[in-house]
């Protein structure tokens, strides 16, 4: 019997992979072509890009950029060969009206202020936002920033913001006295009733005075001349800036097991999240000069600041409910344990672990407050959609739609783009690994 | 032996409201009581004392008197001689027209786009995402009004469908009209109508009820309902078989031949359209702006429902996809039968706030000229009687009251399908 088995003794040579399952090919069949419904899929779709860039890029390249009316856009596109009257974007608004789009009316020799103003926004937010990559002594400067920046933007006397940044120290002053000498509770108390009778009484002639003495001053600028993307931003960072504080108190009132407290927090928030902003913008411009006392006159941006205050505290509330609610029980538990009473176990357990898991809801609270900011152009003031519809009222600019809308809503989509991709990176870090 | 003792019982001091934790709390809601009403009450002072040096009197009688503007997106019979309340009425119900067809587009695009966008295909999956972060990042008034201008600046006016040669045609075998000054779609016709019922008499929210679209609902809903059974026989004749009878063309029967029965017999057809004069005529009449406010509010909120539902795919555990593929399942009946029911438990408490996002900015209607409640009760009723008091309230009370609404129903239906855990 012949021996007809074959046994291979030595390894056959490693081949390459199929052509058609490397390189691009194999990509584009894995990624692209995987099945009928996948390949028509893709096809449908490289059509409609195609149509569609096929549309915006003749439009958007098209030579205006010096051009300063829309009529003479149109000679510019007419001699260059593009046909009709949506033949090419009229670029030439963009480059005469971009300052006006991002400061307003604000004085133009005073640009430096609002800029200085926010580029020391990200100083003093880095602590907070980056806290593994800055030195932790930065939180002092991000505690006096609240009192830089208005001062930065609206200008006046040096003293004013120094007066209530006093209010204060001496409030704070006054309560680790009487808390050391009596007791704490009254050192509350007499803490607060010292903050307010200084602010009430005694800063206005403590800054007139030393601006006498000393006359540091900006020029002031009225809230009138904000608008455009400052305006957005300073209405959106102060606002959230200040409902944070209000926002924790509304959390921990909801939280907490007093039943009318809780009540009126719910009630609050409820409210508040229950209508539209526009509505409470409605308030801010009809309402709200007849709900304080006869003479009181705020301008029109201080009461937009108040309602959208109020509106972020809402929600931010609820985001901050549910940080609280994200800790383990074995955190308050753990808390007790040490003896903490309920103010300690918040400031030293709670609250830092609590705001640290809120930072994304924070930010995409803030994203959507940016936002909403567009919806003050409808009770009249200058945003960057108010601006727009000013710009087209100008006679060389009338009928301009695209490109001002288009660049609008660029400059948001870079804000909130990177506002949510950060957020992102912070949700990623913050992942410790368990789910 | 332990003996145990009372606590001394300390008779009641005064300090015990501060330093007692049993008492503390009862005072600590009293005094944020107190505070609270002070509040109130200091602020109803000042209105009051702001209203009497205006001269005004906080009262509701304008909204009994004539309006004197015209509506021109309405569901109901309306004109200027109607009182501001029939106004404040038909505003309220474009309110709720442009939220109902938002929600539903919205949720159509919304999860379509999401589960698109975690397509295997390289290419659906990044033009997704592209979709989902321009519209996110960008503010829904600006859609609004971009989606506005689209339709001024770009759609053929009524007057270039005229002609032998018209510059514009009808769409759709020539039954929808795209013009600047809105769509105009077929409306549905009844040779034998049954009529109308006339609901509340003759106050400001009379309604007319068309008896033939209540018999069209109860046949639908009779026919859904019977096919629902049909189905519930199939399942239970599989359980106990093995053997799933075909049923797809009795449950398709039983709901549209007796739909098609009550058409035949309400001599049912469609109004088309038609070019007089300088407009068209006929037909349903979707103004620019009520398109403009509903494919924005849609387009917008759909990128937010897109990632609730992309999410909500993500977080159910791979195993139980492999498990679904183990059984033998196709990837099509895997994603029906095994994901999205467990993922909906997931997706559906953002998706009422998403609801309540839509309806809420639904009152940017403003913006664009849609009269919604914005736009006629704290809009030109505000603007002709001045009681900017009476009507800021009333329509933010009536928008609460349609939140509060949304988020109940809502609410008692995420009890209904949540997850029952021991």
């Amino acid at each position: 019997m012949s021996d007809i088995s074959y046994v291979r003794t030595e390894m056959l040579a490693e081949q390459d992979p199929p052509a058609t399952s490397v390189g691009a090919i194999g990509w584009m069949r894995a990624n692209l072509f995987s099945g009928a419904f996948n390949s028509i899929l893709t096809i449908v779709s490289l059509g409609l890009i195609y149509v569609v860039l096929s549309k915006i890029l003749p439009w958007a390249f098209s030579p205006t950029w010096d051009a300063t009316s829309l009529r003479e856009c149109r000679e510019i596109i007419a001699a260059a060969g593009g046909g009709g009257e949506h033949g090419g974007a009229c670029w030439g608004v963009i480059r005469d009206r971009w300052v006006q789009l991002l400061f307003g009316f604000y004085p133009s020799e005073l640009y430096w202020r609002p800029i200085l103003a926010f580029v020391l926004l990200g100083v003093a937010l880095a602590p907070v936002l980056f806290a593994d990559h800055v030195p932790a002594k930065m939180m002092r400067f991000s505690m006096l920033y609240p009192f830089v920046m208005p001062w930065l933007l609206w200008g006046g006397s040096i003293w004013v913001p120094v007066g209530a940044l006093l209010g204060f120290v001496i409030g704070y002053a006054v309560y680790s006295v009487v808390t050391n000498t009596m007791s704490g509770l009254l050192g509350i108390i007499t803490g607060v009733i010292a903050a307010v009778v200084w602010w009430m009484f005694l800063t206005g002639g403590f800054s007139s005075i030393l601006s006498g003495i000393a006359p540091l001053e900006l020029d002031f600028v009225d809230s009138r001349s904000f608008g455009g993307m400052m305006l957005s931003l300073t209405i959106g960072v102060v606002a959230i800036g200040f409902s944070l504080p209000i926002g924790i108190v509304l959390a921990l009132g909801r939280q907490s097991d007093l039943l009318i407290v809780k009540a009126l927090c719910v009630g609050f928030i409820e409210f508040i999240r229950g209508v539209p902003l526009i509505t409470l913008l409605f308030v801010a411009s009809t309402l709200l000069n007849i709900f304080m006392p006869p003479g009181t006159n705020f301008d029109i941006i201080m009461r937009v600041i108040i309602m959208a205050t109020l509106f972020a505290s809402a929600y931010m509330a609820e985001v901050i409910r549910g940080g609280l609610a994200a800790l383990p029980t074995g955190q308050y538990e753990g808390a007790d344990s040490l003896g903490l009473n309920y103010w300690q176990a918040q400031r030293l357990v709670i609250m830092p672990q609590a705001l640290k898991i809120s930072i994304p809801g924070i930010v995409s609270t803030f994203i959507g407050l940016f936002k909403d900011t567009t919806l003050v152009s409808v009770i009249g003031l200058l945003d960057p959609l108010g601006l727009s519809n000013a710009i087209r009222a100008d006679a060389a600019w009338n009928g301009i739609v695209w490109e001002l809308y288009g660049f609008i809503a660029l400059m948001f989509f870079v804000f909130c783009f990177g506002m949510s991709r950060y957020s992102m990176y912070l949700e990623r870090k913050l992942q410790t690994g368990h789910k | 032996m332990t003996t145990l003792t009372d606590p001394p019982k300390a008779s009641f001091r005064l300090s015990m409201l501060i330093y007692d934790t049993r008492y503390r709390s009862m005072t600590i809601q009293i005094v944020a009581l107190i505070g609270f009403l002070i509040l109130i009450g200091w602020l109803i002072s000042n209105t009051a004392q702001n209203l009497a040096d205006l001269g005004k009197q906080p009262s509701f009688g304008f909204l009994f008197e004539p309006a004197g503007y015209d509506i021109n997106q309405r569901l109901l019979d309306y004109n200027s001689q109607h009182t501001h309340l029939r106004a404040a009425f038909i505003g309220l119900l474009n309110t709720l027209l442009v939220a109902v067809l938002g929600c539903i587009t919205a949720t159509i695009l919304g999860v379509i786009i999401g589960v698109l966008r975690l397509s295997k295909n390289w290419l659906i999956s990044k033009l997704m995402t592209v979709y989902v972060e321009t519209f996110r990042n960008v503010p829904v008034l600006l859609w609004i009004v971009f989606i506005m201008a689209i339709m001024i600046e770009t759609m053929p006016a009524p007057r270039a469908f005229r002609g032998e040669d018209p510059a514009a045609t009808m769409k759709v075998f020539d039954s929808v009209a795209l013009t600047n000054r809105g769509v105009y779609i077929p409306e549905p016709l009844f040779s034998n109508s049954l009529g109308n019922v006339h609901l509340f008499g003759a106050s400001s929210f009379r309604f007319d009820v068309s008896l033939d679209l209540v018999a069209f609902l109860v046949v639908l809903f009779a026919g859904l309902y019977a096919s629902f059974k049909i189905k519930q026989r199939a399942d239970r004749m599989q359980e106990s078989t093995g053997v799933r009878p075909t049923t797809w063309y009795l449950r398709l029967g039983v709901v549209l031949i007796p739909v098609a029965i009550l058409f035949a017999v309400l001599g049912f057809h469609l109004g088309y359209p038609a070019l007089k004069g300088f407009n068209f005529k006929g037909g349903i009449y979707m103004r620019n702006s009520l398109i403009a406010l509903w494919l924005a509010l849609s387009l917008y909120t759909a990128a937010f429902i897109a990632e609730i539902v992309r999410a909500g795919i993500l977080a159910i555990s791979h195993g139980q996809t492999e498990a679904a593929s183990a059984l033998g399942l196709r990837p099509n009946r895997t994603m029906n039968l095994v994901v999205l029911p467990q993922a909906l438990r997931v997706i559906i408490p953002p998706l009422i706030s998403n609801y309540l996002n839509l309806t809420k900015n639904s009152s940017l209607a403003i913006a664009v000229g849609y009269m919604d409640l914005t736009g006629t009760l704290m809009g030109i009723t505000l603007n002709q009687t001045g009681r900017e008091l009476e009507t800021v309230l009333l329509g933010m009370g009536i928008y609460l009251a349609i939140s509060l609404t949304i988020s109940f129903v809502m609410n008692w239906y995420n009890k209904r399908v949540k997850l029952v855990e021991r």
